[in-house]
């Protein structure tokens, strides 16, 4: 058994001009220990989807449909009372901008004890105590000083330091870490990403990691999971991935990416370009989700939604035309 | 137009000494409590039809560079000079006609177009001011071919900017900077705002109208990848100063300065299990209200010695063209740890 199951999800929307279909029927599961990446453009629902599993879609407008098992227990259909003594405690979470998500008014020590007096039933001084340890956990120097400090008095690279050691308090099993590094500078990113991997080999939490840096996922990721309007389209290992990826988006999108280093070994060329926009989530969409911006797409592909199928060992696509084999994916690339 | 004949081989754009600080103000009557040294002492050119890419981490004072070559601000000291003339000094009568031939693209493609204007008007605007249409007829012309030249659909004129996305927005301030006929462009983080598959379609877009149009752009960005991509020259700014200017090659292939040297192996590369040496640098950027004495960077760098913490390092050239503020270089090489330095090199394989 996984330690988080997904089936089917669909997240959908009520909105004035209709339904939008932020997630459409996705699957995936995270090992224990694991860090899987969940990448994808601005809309593609990856972003729902990590909120959907804390269930923190408002609903109404929100409705969440299918399953998603923590631990073989089913979370959609638990009590609000039940939801809350999983969040931050087995399951917690890391928001993208550490300048909004920490509250103003609150010192940091109190902010990371909080779950701790919640969850654990901690007194203040004991609580205090742990945020001490965890803010040196992840690194922050002078953490007995700091502890009374409020997130204004912190750098951007600092508070998000601060975030994961809230996320981390009650040793969860699952952390989910939606953009953890965007909104840093390169080297702040460098230092969050290193205290990430070390953590993770310290704490031994799985991490579901949202983003759309393909660099963040090569370097993090042991598995990845990448979206399209609100579908899952492809699912490998890392290093497969990157290799040899079988769904044309993806394929798209990693030629869209300048390499470091590209300039020194002469093979600079120019972007490719993955031409079109991203189809509307407000109309249901028959067939393949990205058959409008695809090269290869036929009538098959715009009639009919290809299912994901196994391309090659845990190396899933959701493409009629994906070979199956390897030594026919260099041929689709080069058609 | 009496434009002074422009000599081929000065470069269109040259900054010296370029300083601007912000006061701060504060207490009990408002004086001034301190400045912050956004921008200070920093110079370069730009030669025509080339790219010229600043790079450094927010706060590094990239933008301010901009925006004081655009003089969107008084600047504290130093020169900007345009084609021989020096414009940092001109009264806005006769700033205006400089201001045709540089133009801007900012970073965010939703509050950078006036919502309430039609994209015909958002474009015919630059055209009327410095009178580059003769009747209504050129007018529309221009503006037809300004659509056509960021392929975007002629018809698409009488729409509003939100009816766009992101992509088609920066399409349209794209347009309008071309609309005055520029032969500067600087694009503020122009792509940063982009989805990654959009991201290229800009950037290639640039590309083809930099080779069509002759234009040189001033290319300020963060990301140090797509800087590869676009750029001939690279100047790396930390703190409001120079650390190192290159051609693209030389720097990525061999920085000469330990700032750069630690940026390009802190980017994360889509590579997975590419081998190569990260260098985390310790701590944060310092503030421009009180930056380090000496070299600005020795809080962080790791090679930091006794003379970098009391004197600062000028910009002093290694190579042809290539130019670091680093003490190290004044070492014997065997003892230099930058000698050997080979930045994205690693990844060249």
């Amino acid at each position: 058994m996984a330690l988080l199951e997904i089936e089917n999800l669909q997240t959908h929307f009520r909105t004035p001009d209709g339904i939008v279909r932020a997630v459409d029927g996705v699957s995936f599961q995270v090992e224990a220990g694991e860090t899987l990446a969940v990448v994808g453009e601005s809309g593609c629902g990856k972003s729902v989807t990590a909120m959907s599993v804390l269930r923190l879609i408002p609903e109404p407008p929100g409705k969440i449909a299918g399953s998603i098992r923590f631990n073989g227990r089913e979370l959609l259909g638990l009590s609000e009372r039940e939801m809350r003594d999983i969040r931050g405690n087995e399951i917690s979470m890391i928001f993208q901008e550490p300048m909004t998500s920490l509250n103003p008014v609150l010192t940091v020590g109190w902010q990371i004890g909080e779950t701790l007096r919640l969850h654990q039933g901690l007194d203040k001084r004991a609580a205090e105590a742990r945020a001490i340890e965890m803010l040196q956990l992840v690194g922050i120097p002078e953490p007995a000083r700091r502890v009374r400090e409020y997130p204004h008095q912190l750098s951007g690279g600092m508070r998000q330091r601060v975030m994961i050691a809230i996320a981390l308090a009650c040793n969860p099993k699952l952390l989910i870490a939606d953009e953890p590094t965007t909104a840093l500078d390169v080297t702040i990113q460098a230092q969050i990403l290193d205290l990430m991997r070390d953590l993770k080999r310290r704490v031994g939490a799985a991490i579901v990691l949202i983003t759309h840096d393909l660099g963040v996922v090569a370097e993090v990721a042991e598995r990845v999971v990448v979206m399209y309007a609100g579908r899952k389209v492809e699912e490998a290992p890392v290093g497969p991935l990157f290799r040899n990826p079988r769904h044309p988006y993806t394929q798209g999108l990693l030629g869209s990416v300048p390499k470091l280093g590209s300039s020194l070994t002469g093979t600079a060329t120019r972007l490719s370009e993955i031409p079109g926009l991203v189809p509307s989530l407000k109309q249901r969409i028959e067939g393949c989700v990205f058959a409008s911006r695809c090269a290869h797409a036929t009538d098959l592909c715009r009639k009919v939604a290809p299912a994901l199928e196994a391309k090659a060992p845990g190396h899933l696509a959701a493409c009629h035309y994906a070979p199956r084999e390897s030594r026919g994916a260099a041929a689709m690339v080069a058609a | 137009m009496n434009a002074p004949v422009s000599d081929a081989n000065r470069p269109l754009l040259e900054v010296s000494g370029l300083k601007k600080h912000f006061p701060l103000r504060g207490g009990f009557l408002g004086g001034v409590t301190g400045y912050v040294y956004a921008v200070d002492g920093v110079s370069f050119h730009i030669n025509r039809g080339e790219t010229l890419s600043l790079v450094g981490e927010s706060g590094c004072g990239k933008s301010t560079v901009g925006k004081a070559i655009l003089k969107l601000f008084d600047i504290t000291d130093g020169q900007v000079v345009l084609d021989g003339r020096r414009i940092d000094n001109l009264p806005a009568g006769a700033l205006r006609p400089m201001r045709r031939r540089v133009q801007v693209v900012f970073q965010d493609p939703f509050s950078s177009l006036n919502p309430r204007m039609r994209v015909r008007d958002i474009l015919a605007e630059p055209i009327r001011n410095f009178g580059l249409a003769r009747s209504r007829a050129e007018l529309e012309e221009r503006i037809a071919a300004l659509m056509d030249k960021v392929r975007l659909p002629r018809d698409a004129v009488n729409r509003w900017p939100h009816e766009f996305s992101g992509g088609q927005r920066q399409r349209i301030g794209i347009a309008r900077a071309l609309a005055a006929e520029p032969e500067l462009i600087i694009c503020d983080e122009a792509v940063s705002a982009l989805d990654v598959s959009v991201k290229a379609q800009i950037i290639n877009l640039l590309q083809d109208l930099q080779q069509e149009l002759g234009l040189a752009l001033l290319f300020i960005s963060h990301d140090l990848a797509i800087v590869e991509h676009m750029t001939h020259r690279v100047a790396v700014m930390y703190l409001g100063k120079i650390v190192e200017v290159a051609p693209k090659r030389q720097l990525f292939a061999a920085p000469r300065h330990p700032y750069t040297e630690a940026l390009l192996s802190a980017v994360p590369v889509p590579m997975p299990g590419a081998q190569r040496e990260r260098i985390i640098l310790k701590g944060d950027v310092p503030s421009p209200i009180n930056p380090p004495k000496g070299c600005r960077f020795h809080t962080r760098c790791p090679y930091a010695f006794d003379r970098c913490r009391a004197e600062e390092p000028p910009l002093r050239q290694t190579e042809a063209g290539h130019w670091a503020a680093c003490h190290l270089h004044d070492l014997p090489a065997e003892q230099n740890p930058l000698a050997g330095a080979k930045g994205a090199a690693v990844l060249a394989v």
